[in-house]
């Protein structure tokens, strides 16, 4: 069995986010980037599932489409432990493109297990593995919250919108994952590093489609009016102000 | 061409997502002057259904029976796309929670649309088509233009009021052409009992690491039920065992916009407001004065948690007269 884990390379999770050229496009001053925190923890439970031999799973391999600047991020996901990794060499230029150009990669090798984040913390589309998943006509599982591979059958829980289910899909499928997949993230030994140098990216060329969407801006949120502080002892005036002013309760 | 809603049901009820979606619609459907079609799959009292014309659907198209009774987002994606197509929806309107975010994309894909997901307001245009989107973890918007002749939109839950404009809507059952073709097996069920869900709650009481301990919860849980809300916490919390995964709320955890978000202990730190930062009103109750909460805060009250919970406690029980 076959694991593909989709990294997306974001900001680092607490930079200030800032807008350049009359707020048209991200200012990557300073910015450091990461993997997608759920394409971290993906790959880690891809990597727990190979360490466990009884579940059949033989090679993990990251897929980034992106430019080569990204290749620090790819080589990190390689460091932790990924055997391979695939780029294609193309601007993410919305989610239908990525999806696209991920569906490709994945006809090419015939994976098993597709994993994708349920967002990406920087364009926070929720889209792309669903995407993946429709092109390629197999099965998406979303929200899952565990993976495991019992009797070479994937046993699978997914967080609904007031519980939880655990239920089976035929691989190939794409699991769209979030809290809960991997407890922490793995990071990279001396070793993996060292060896992560000698690993493989092998970079492809794009396949033609057209973006079906086109971001023209951005805004940030309003800013919000300074704190108003009540005094501890007089809880009743919050009540008040929540009740009169904000009429929130 | 139409606006296509999908209304999800709950064990035979709508809730409140889905009475935001339809007002949405019937805004939009007023921008871009066509009616409001919502689909209703699964089996769903009369009576509730006429709601959805409470909020404006003009037509309603009831999938009856158990043939969508397991969520296969293949099948599902496929009669939504169905029936996009036989009403001629130029926007499908889905809502931002878990079922709303994987079906979203596969709707899409079968309609050749592009999609916006986690839209905040009416389009800025509709020609372009332009809406509001949450980008960078809620620190930012982007404006996105969906060029594709159909467009799918993901709505925040939340951020959108519910209006009423009385309509008697048209009610007719739906046949599906296509076959279904499940492909998910359900091996086992949890369902989580009666609370209000953390997502679709109007006021969320939420604790962190300054709580101290899993024992100190008494006066916050009874604060969160005296406003009819639900209870939250930060990711060491949950990471502690003090409380439940669910209500793990920040960039890894839920993403929430309640009317109103009262932090309790919680620090401030970005990764958490990312997940709670579109709230209308945040209020904050730190013993440390120049904890970064506060920056984030309309109101606020410096001082121990212990102490100041079962003052509000008593203080509301008070107002409301109990
Ligand atoms: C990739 C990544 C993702 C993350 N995702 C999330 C996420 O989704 N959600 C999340 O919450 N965190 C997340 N974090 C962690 C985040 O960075 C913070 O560590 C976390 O939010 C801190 O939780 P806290 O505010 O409860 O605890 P602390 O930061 O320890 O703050 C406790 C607060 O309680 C106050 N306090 C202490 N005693 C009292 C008292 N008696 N009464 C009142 N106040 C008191 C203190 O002044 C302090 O401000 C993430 C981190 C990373 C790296
Ligand atoms: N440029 C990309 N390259 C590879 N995978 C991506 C890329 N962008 C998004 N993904 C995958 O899709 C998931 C969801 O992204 P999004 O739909 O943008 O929120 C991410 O967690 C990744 O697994």
């Amino acid at each position: 069995m076959k694991i593909l884990v989709c990294i997306s390379n974001v900001p680092d999770t607490t930079t200030k986010i800032r807008f350049a050229d009359n707020n048209s496009r991200f200012d990557s001053t300073g910015v450091q980037w990461v993997i997608n925190p759920w394409d971290e923890l993906s790959l880690t439970r891809s990597l727990e599932l190979k360490d466990d031999a009884s579940t059949g799973v033989k090679s993990v391999t990251v897929a980034h489409v992106g430019g080569a600047d990204a290749e620090p991020t790819i080589r990190k996901a390689l460091a932790i432990g990924a055997d391979d990794a695939v780029r294609v060499n193309a601007q993410a230029s919305d989610s239908f493109y990525v999806a696209s150009q991920l569906a490709e990669v994945v006809k090419k090798e015939s994976y098993d297990i597709i994993m994708c984040g349920i967002e990406s913390s920087d364009f926070n589309g929720s889209t792309v593995g669903g995407m993946v998943a429709a092109l390629l006509d197999i099965p998406a599982v979303s929200a899952v919250s565990s993976l495991k591979i019992e009797g070479g059958r994937p046993v699978i829980t997914r967080e609904t919108d007031g519980g939880r289910e655990v239920v089976s899909v035929p691989a190939p499928f794409v699991a769209v994952v979030q809290k809960g997949i991997a407890k922490e993230p793995r990071i990279a030994s001396m070793r993996g590093i060292m060896t992560a140098r000698t690993k493989q990216i092998r970079v492809l060329g794009p396949v033609a489609v057209e973006p079906l969407t086109e971001v023209v801006g951005f805004d940030l949120p309003k800013p919000r009016a300074a704190c108003r502080f009540v005094d501890p002892e007089n809880a009743a005036e919050l009540i008040a102000l929540l009740q009169n002013e904000a009429k929130v309760i | 061409m139409s606006i296509l809603v999908y209304a999800e049901n709950r064990e035979g009820k709508f809730r409140k997502p889905v009475f935001e979606l339809v007002s949405y619609a019937s805004a939009l459907g007023k921008m871009m002057n066509c009616g409001v079609t919502a689909l209703s799959v699964g089996n769903v009292p009369a009576g509730e259904i006429e709601k959805l014309g409470h909020y404006g659907a003009t037509v309603v198209l009831t999938v009856n029976g158990d043939s969508h009774a397991v969520f296969d987002t293949g099948s599902y994606a496929s009669l939504l796309a169905e029936v996009a197509q036989s009403v001629q929806a130029g926007v499908i309107l889905i809502a931002g929670n878990t079922t709303g975010k994987a079906l979203a994309p596969g709707v899409a894909i079968r309609l050749k649309a592009g999609v916006a997901a986690g839209v905040a307001g009416l389009p800025l245009s509709v020609s372009p088509f332009t809406v509001n989107k949450r980008v960078y973890s809620g620190n930012a918007y982007a404006r996105v233009v969906i060029k594709s002749a159909v467009k799918v939109i993901t709505l925040l839950p939340n951020s959108f009021d519910t209006a009423e404009s009385k309509v008697s809507p048209s009610i007719s059952a739906y046949t599906p052409k296509a076959a279904v073709a499940v492909k998910t097996e359900v091996l086992n069920v949890q369902k989580q009992d009666g609370r209000v869900l953390l997502t679709e709650a109007s006021v969320v009481v939420s604790g962190g690491r300054g709580m101290k301990s899993a024992d100190n919860w008494g006066p916050l849980v009874e604060l969160a039920e005296l406003l009819d809300g639900a209870t939250a916490c930060s990711r060491p919390v949950s990471d502690e065992g003090w409380r439940p995964h669910e209500e793990h709320t920040g960039q890894t955890g839920k993403i929430i916009a309640p009317d109103l978000y009262i932090a309790v202990g919680i620090s401030g730190a970005t990764q958490h407001l990312a997940g709670v930062s579109s709230s209308k009103y945040i209020v904050a109750i730190n013993s440390d004065k120049s904890a970064p909460i506060f920056e984030a805060a309309q109101y606020g009250i410096a001082g121990d948690a212990a102490k100041v919970l079962p003052k509000l406690v008593e203080a509301l029980k008070a107002a409301k007269g109990k």
